[in-house]
């Protein structure tokens, strides 16, 4: 009896040891299989279709091209590829100014049959229509094929509008260069001031100094990412408003200044770790030959802890993309390719968060942000693998 | 020779001077927070609910709420990192799996907390049907935790000196015994280490609970695992952000922040305490 507890307890133990494996694996396989969706949906909205007359040449329109057929930044078919005539844009809402709804029926029983005639009668029009009422001859009209939403929308597409009317826009790009402006910014402000602050802790400093400032370090790491966020918020992004004579505060170098600070006890724990490695053998050698401590430091440990160091910054830049709450509240959130790191950008994380407790479960826009979360991911994973690779090489060069 | 002395001088100076600009940031952060958190609060904001539109009162459902979901994730994530690195130190070989199981560990550990706030969000809200709930947002957390806890357990294992293990099995006993009695006694304290950062982490985490258990305004405290709850850091971000009158908000906003940093700070301390102890008795 107690064998056989004895063996139930191992194997208890065996399992738990996969237990992390199992769950990468489970959050990759949950992402993906609520995301992957998205590449079956139509580009136009779910439950609604659009027609054309019949003497229009135009079959089917990008999700670009109809964005901006219902903006009204295009106002002609010759620009789409058709005849040149100018577009006239029909909303489905538009036939209750032009029929009473007695002229509709009972349950807009006739609606179809007058939608059917309107779009027969202008060889111009384009009508954004609900399947439910989506005429039932095809006399004279023809429904735009559907496309389905392609690789090329969702990765190289440039415009992020989810929530767009007729057809959504889920182009990452401003989404994935904002995060990316945000970290590096975030990174090159850190690593100067971590790295320094690790060769200080590791070389310079006396135990003593060490003995409070270590803590310190810690206590940035524990501070949590809304507090950081709301600081940035509250007195970072006022601050950068001032200094930059700018409309409004939350930039992405504000995100970046404050991911700075967040990214700050990883790169140092990191890079001090690796500098202690350093071969004690090493040092003295290089104080016998007459080097100052400097010296040392300068040429012999740096170079010794170059990949650690390295790591480090890898890693800084892993914590910077995927930090959430802080650069959520402080970098504005506008979806928008950035130009210049003084404008507001969203970044993915940023975007997940602020929009998700908004999308209907199982629609495009819930299928785009569980990709986004893909996307992520895998960032992040490459970031780790990159990382374990530079911290695990040999430096010694013959 | 002199000028070699110079330099160094001059880059000596300018890391101290980095060194202490480190500690200028976090007294900047936690003055600031302290400052203008510390005229807030009272025992009434501690004890009460938040009123008018979240402008006055306290954050009591948000200080409770975070507690349920410290201990629901540490019931969750404790027995199963123990186990896993009793495993990976205890039985494990020194072979690909084990090494693809800590790459894993690490793995798990870099993965943003947002998208742990999808996967709970999926798996424990929608496909097990547990709802926003205390029980799916505990899951959640206890999942971004896992890491931290298996790592600080694994090296508390390794501490535990071989001889004691060898004496443990001379005199008889078997493995299990031997980790039940001699192994995890003797690593104890350290464990005890990464339970107190993991409640450090989990009271300030918001990204994971934001879909899974967060409420924006709940005044009443929950019956059940499975009633949603407020939570601190998702409270200091309603009132920072979205709240009905954000400026109106802006006193509690800075208490709340106080309260999450002194959480924080206890517990670093806490651990920092337990920990020298260990190292003093070892």
């Amino acid at each position: 009896m107690k064998k056989f507890t004895d063996k139930l307890v191992e194997g208890l133990f065996k399992m738990s040891g996969a237990v992390t494996s199992i769950m990468v694996l489970l959050i990759i396989v949950f992402l993906f299989k609520e995301g992957i969706g998205l590449f079956n949906a139509s580009t136009v909205e779910k439950g609604y279709t659009l027609f054309v007359n019949s003497n229009n040449p135009i079959e089917k329109l990008s999700p670009e091209s109809l964005k901006k057929v219902f903006d009204g930044e295009v106002e002609n078919w010759k620009a789409l590829g058709g005849k040149d005539e100018s577009i006239r844009v029909f909303r489905f809402d538009e036939i209750f100014s032009l029929y009473s709804d007695e002229e509709l029926g009972t349950d807009y029983a006739l609606l179809p049959q007058k939608l059917g005639e309107i779009i027969q009668s202008d060889a111009t029009i384009i009508a954004y229509v609900p399947q439910k009422y989506k005429p039932k001859s095809t006399d004279g009209i023809k429904e735009l094929e559907h496309i389905k939403i392609s690789l090329n929308d969702f990765f190289l597409g440039r415009e992020w509008l989810p929530t767009a009317t007729p057809a959504p826009l889920f182009g990452i790009v401003p989404l994935v260069l904002g995060t990316l402006l945000v970290s590096l910014i975030a990174i090159l402000i850190a690593i100067p001031l971590g790295v320094g602050v690790a060769i200080y802790l590791a070389k310079i400093a006396s135990e003593n100094v060490r003995k409070f400032l270590k803590p310190a370090i810690e206590l940035l790491a524990g501070i949590p990412s809304v507090v950081y966020g709301f600081f940035g918020l509250v007195v970072l992004a006022p601050i950068v408003q001032k200094a930059g004579a700018l409309s409004m505060g939350e930039t992405a170098f504000t995100g970046s200044l404050i991911l700075a600070i967040m990214a700050l006890p990883t790169i140092i724990s990191i890079a001090e770790d690796a500098m202690r490695n350093t071969p004690k053998a090493m040092q003295d050698a290089s104080l016998a030959l007459g080097a100052t401590k400097w010296q040392t430091i300068h040429k012999v440990i740096i170079p010794y802890a170059s990949s650690g160091i390295a790591a480090a910054v890898v890693l800084g830049v892993g914590r910077a993309i995927g930090e959430t709450m802080a650069v959520l509240m402080v970098t504005g959130n506008a979806a928008v390719i950035p130009h210049s790191m003084f404008e507001s950008v969203r970044t993915i994380p940023a975007t997940i968060a602020a929009e998700l407790g908004e999308a209907p479960a199982g629609g495009t826009h819930y299928q785009s942000l569980f990709l986004l979360g893909c996307v992520l991911f895998v960032i992040t994973l490459i970031i780790s693998i990159i990382a374990e690779v530079i911290s695990s090489r040999k430096i010694f060069k013959e | 020779m002199q000028s070699k002395k110079i330099k160094e001088q001059i880059a000596f100076t300018i890391f101290r001077l980095l060194g202490f600009s480190v500690l200028g940031i976090l007294f900047w952060i936690l003055g600031f927070i302290t400052y203008n958190g510390i005229r807030v609060i009272s025992w009434k904001f501690i004890f009460s609910y938040p009123t008018e539109g979240m402008t006055a009162g306290g954050i009591f459902p948000a200080i409770i709420g975070t507690l349920y979901l410290i201990i629901g994730s540490i019931l969750f994530a404790f027995p199963l990192g123990i186990m896993s690195a009793i495993y990976t130190v205890e039985y494990a070989k020194d072979n690909w799996l084990t090494k693809f199981i800590r790459i894993m560990t690490n793995n798990l550990a870099s993965i943003p907390s947002i998208v742990f706030g999808l996967f709970g969000m999926t798996l424990f809200v929608n496909i097990l049907g547990f709802g926003d709930s205390i029980l799916a947002g505990s899951l959640t957390l206890g999942l971004l935790i896992l890491p931290v806890v298996i790592r600080t357990t694994e090296e508390a294992l390794k501490a535990v000196p071989k001889s004691y293990r060898l004496g443990s099995i001379a005199l008889g006993a078997n493995k299990i015994q031997t980790i039940k009695r001699v192994v995890l006694p003797a690593a104890f304290p350290n464990i005890i280490t990464g339970l107190i950062l993991s409640i450090g982490r989990v009271s300030g985490e918001t990204a994971p609970i934001l879909f899974t258990v967060a409420a924006y305004f709940l005044p009443k405290l929950p019956q059940g695992i499975f009633d949603q709850v407020m939570a601190l850091p998702y409270h200091l971000y309603v009132l920072a952000t979205s709240g009905t009158d954000i400026e109106a908000s802006r006193p509690m906003a800075y208490g709340t922040a106080l309260v999450l940093i002194v959480i924080v700070l206890i517990m670093n301390t806490l651990a920092g305490i337990v920990k020298k102890r260990f190292e003093k008795n070892k």
